[in-house]
């Protein structure tokens, strides 16, 4: 039932996405892996960690797009719940090391033998366990959004409120984070990993299998968001989203419904960045600047919101530029990013994804302009 | 208290809001029988939007009671729970979801399970289609089921509201203004649409204009500074000096 739920959901836009991502999936690690290094289909190393970056990018901007695009929830502090992802993933990769540590103790990490620390605080157990850490990946950021998300529904906090509280979250966190006593590294992190599931993180082969992985997880979180808003449940979304007392009234809990999405779209968030840290091979609390959570919703907002597509293509393209401008005038980056995002507000509301359409459609469709005046002088009449 | 509501659909007894100070709602008592038609009228500010809105769970009152059915407390509830006991509502200005199509907009009114894991795993039956055809062909709106609902006309987004209402078969209806901004045979096509209606649910219907309501020909309730002024047919109700006076005189 779960399966022919999920495929039935796509539609035709939504096949090529996925069919696109699965082919990056295989060509991508062949052309970095297969393909000799003078030719002109040579992916380097770099070039494949650096996409493979942008792919956890996108799913991440794809989570926010579920929840502001579809159900209207602007959430600034998405970056807390990529980050805890990616935290879990940061302490199965410390543990990994094991004696490989400066201070080689068999169980402790680095930063704790340092902190004169004898044993593993309660929440370190288990990450061991790779299975216990990737559940832990999408349940702790998952849990966190449902506890979070079930006080301010629940009191019907909305609009600029919730957008604020969410900042606090991720700055709580931020700072929260920055503490040694917490566990985490402290304004270090976690860095330093050696394996990832046995395998060595810096191996090319690793590294390829990891860029494959970033590709199939991006497909699925794309195949379970066209699943959700294609469903009755997205419809009831975007009700929400455009008119939220009206569907309360007719008897749709809108908190609940709100309450899904959130939780599902925080749980996507923890996957991003669980696949983020293994490339960029390190974790630590900027990742829970508000900043970078502002950052993911000028992906979305590049885009195009409330389309699936178009958080895909705004992270890649914005992160592209990014890359791009921190080469060349790192300086100006900051300045042409919030240039982008007025622009965009101002002149492209729907993003590149909407001007995409209006082109399309502007091109293709002549034959629709005139039923659309005669409908118009229909209800003029 | 809860005898003398026994055998009514709605009671208010005594219902008193203020905002900021100012009693929008003093001290107003209603009772509807069940299978009852009532049409409210009243000067603007009168409170008839607010009485709904007591009625729906948007406001709560400071004093007095509401109750459905002769027992179930409304003040206790919110808008979703009373939506579900069978309470439904056209708004003054009309809500629909604009970017939603027309028939996905009575199919998410439709009658049925609201949970969201009933909604993410929900296939639309052959049934409800066919409810849906129904209510389509009802309101009108049949050619236009596949158009956005915000490139609707005023008068249509009406109807479609009112087809919203049906689809959620509700034991009440309210109605606030269904006829504003129609043309007279609109009007006159409504009224007839809400008679219909009237045979098997009971209503609730605000209405300024008094063709509209004389052709309902059903009990009228004058409302006046958040309580009830006069209360019969329309005729007794327009000779009655004080509503002259208030409303009916300018
Ligand atoms: N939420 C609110 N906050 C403050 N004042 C309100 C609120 N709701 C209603 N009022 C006031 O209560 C009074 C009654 O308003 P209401 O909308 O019920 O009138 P009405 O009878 O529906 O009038 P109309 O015919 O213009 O629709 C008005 O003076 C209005 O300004
Ligand atoms: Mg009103």
């Amino acid at each position: 039932m779960i399966t022919s739920f999920l495929i039935d959901s796509l539609d035709r836009r939504g096949r090529v996405v996925v069919a696109l991502l699965v082919a990056l999936a295989l060509l991508v690690p062949a052309g970095n892996l297969l393909v000799p290094e003078g030719s002109a289909f040579h992916v380097s190393t770099y070039q494949l960690t650096l996409c493979g970056k942008y792919l956890t990018y996108a799913l991440l901007a794809l989570s926010v797009d579920l929840v502001w695009g579809y159900c209207g929830i602007l959430s600034l502090g998405h970056g807390a719940f990529f980050a805890l992802g990616g935290y879990a993933m940061g302490m199965y990769l410390m543990r990994q090391i094991g004696s490989r540590g400066v201070y080689a103790d068999p169980v402790l990490p680095d930063f704790m033998v340092f902190l004169n620390w004898k044993e593993l605080p309660w929440f370190w157990q288990g990450f061991d366990m790779a299975w216990y850490a990737f559940l832990m990946v999408a349940l702790v950021p998952g849990v966190l959004a449902f506890l979070f998300g079930w006080l301010s529904f629940r009191s019907r906090v909305t609009g600029v409120y919730l957008s604020i509280i969410t900042q606090a979250l991720t700055y709580a966190l931020l700072l929260a984070f920055f503490r040694n006593d917490m566990g985490f590294g402290g304004n270090n992190g976690l860095t330093d990993f050696k394996d990832i599931l046995g395998f060595p993180i810096q191996e090319p082969g690793t590294r390829a299998a990891l860029f494959s992985a970033s590709a199939l997880m991006l497909a699925l979180g794309f195949v379970i968001a066209s699943a959700v808003v294609r469903s009755k449940l997205g419809k009831v979304l975007v009700a929400i989203r455009d008119a939220e007392s009206r569907t309360r009234f007719i008897g749709y809990r809108v908190e609940h419904y709100k309450l899904f999405v959130w939780t599902l779209s925080a749980g996507m968030a923890g996957v991003a960045g669980a696949l983020y840290v293994p490339q960029v091979g390190i974790i630590n609390p900027s990742e829970f600047d508000p900043a970078a959570s502002i950052e993911a919703v000028i992906w979305v907002a590049v885009g195009g919101r409330g389309t699936l597509v178009g958080p895909l293509i705004g992270a890649v393209a914005v992160n592209f530029g990014k890359t791009w401008f921190t080469g060349v005038l790192p300086e100006v980056w900051l300045y042409a990013l919030g240039a982008l995002f007025v622009v965009v507000t101002l002149f492209l509301p729907r993003g590149i994804v909407g001007l995409w359409e209006t082109v399309v459609s502007g091109r293709s469709k002549p034959a629709k302009e005139p039923d659309e005046a005669g409908e118009k002088a229909g209800e003029a009449a | 208290m809860t005898g003398k509501a026994e055998g009514s659909l709605l009671y208010l007894d005594d219902v008193s809001v203020s905002f900021d100070g100012f009693r929008a709602i003093n001290r107003l008592s209603l009772v509807l029988e069940p299978g009852e038609m009532r049409a409210i009228i009243g000067p603007n500010g009168a409170g008839k939007t607010t009485m709904m809105d007591i009625i729906t769970g948007k406001t709560r009152p400071d004093t007095g009671d509401v109750l459905f059915d002769g027992s179930v407390d409304l003040t206790r509830l919110d808008e979703a729970a009373i939506a579900n006991l069978g309470i439904g509502r056209k708004f003054q200005k009309p809500t629909v979801f604009e970017s939603h199509s027309v028939e996905d907009n009575i199919a998410l009114a439709l009658k049925g399970r609201r949970g969201a894991f009933a909604a993410l795993f929900h296939r639309r039956s052959a049934a409800e289609q066919g409810r849906i055809d129904v209510l389509l062909a009802t309101i009108r709106l049949s050619d236009k089921r596949d158009l956005l609902a915000a490139r609707l006309s005023h008068g249509q987004k009406q109807w479609l509201e009112i087809g919203m209402l049906l689809a959620q078969e509700p034991r009440l209806l309210l109605v606030d203004e269904p006829a504003a901004g129609m043309t007279d045979a609109e009007t006159a096509e409504t009224a007839i649409l809400l008679k219909e209606i009237a045979k098997t649910q009971s209503v609730v219907v605000v209405e300024h204009d008094m063709t509209f309501v004389r052709a309902l020909g059903v009990k009228v309730t004058v409302l006046h500074e958040g309580s009830v002024l006069a209360e019969g047919s329309l005729d007794a109700v327009s000779v009655n000096p004080k509503v002259i006076e208030v409303y009916l005189g300018r």
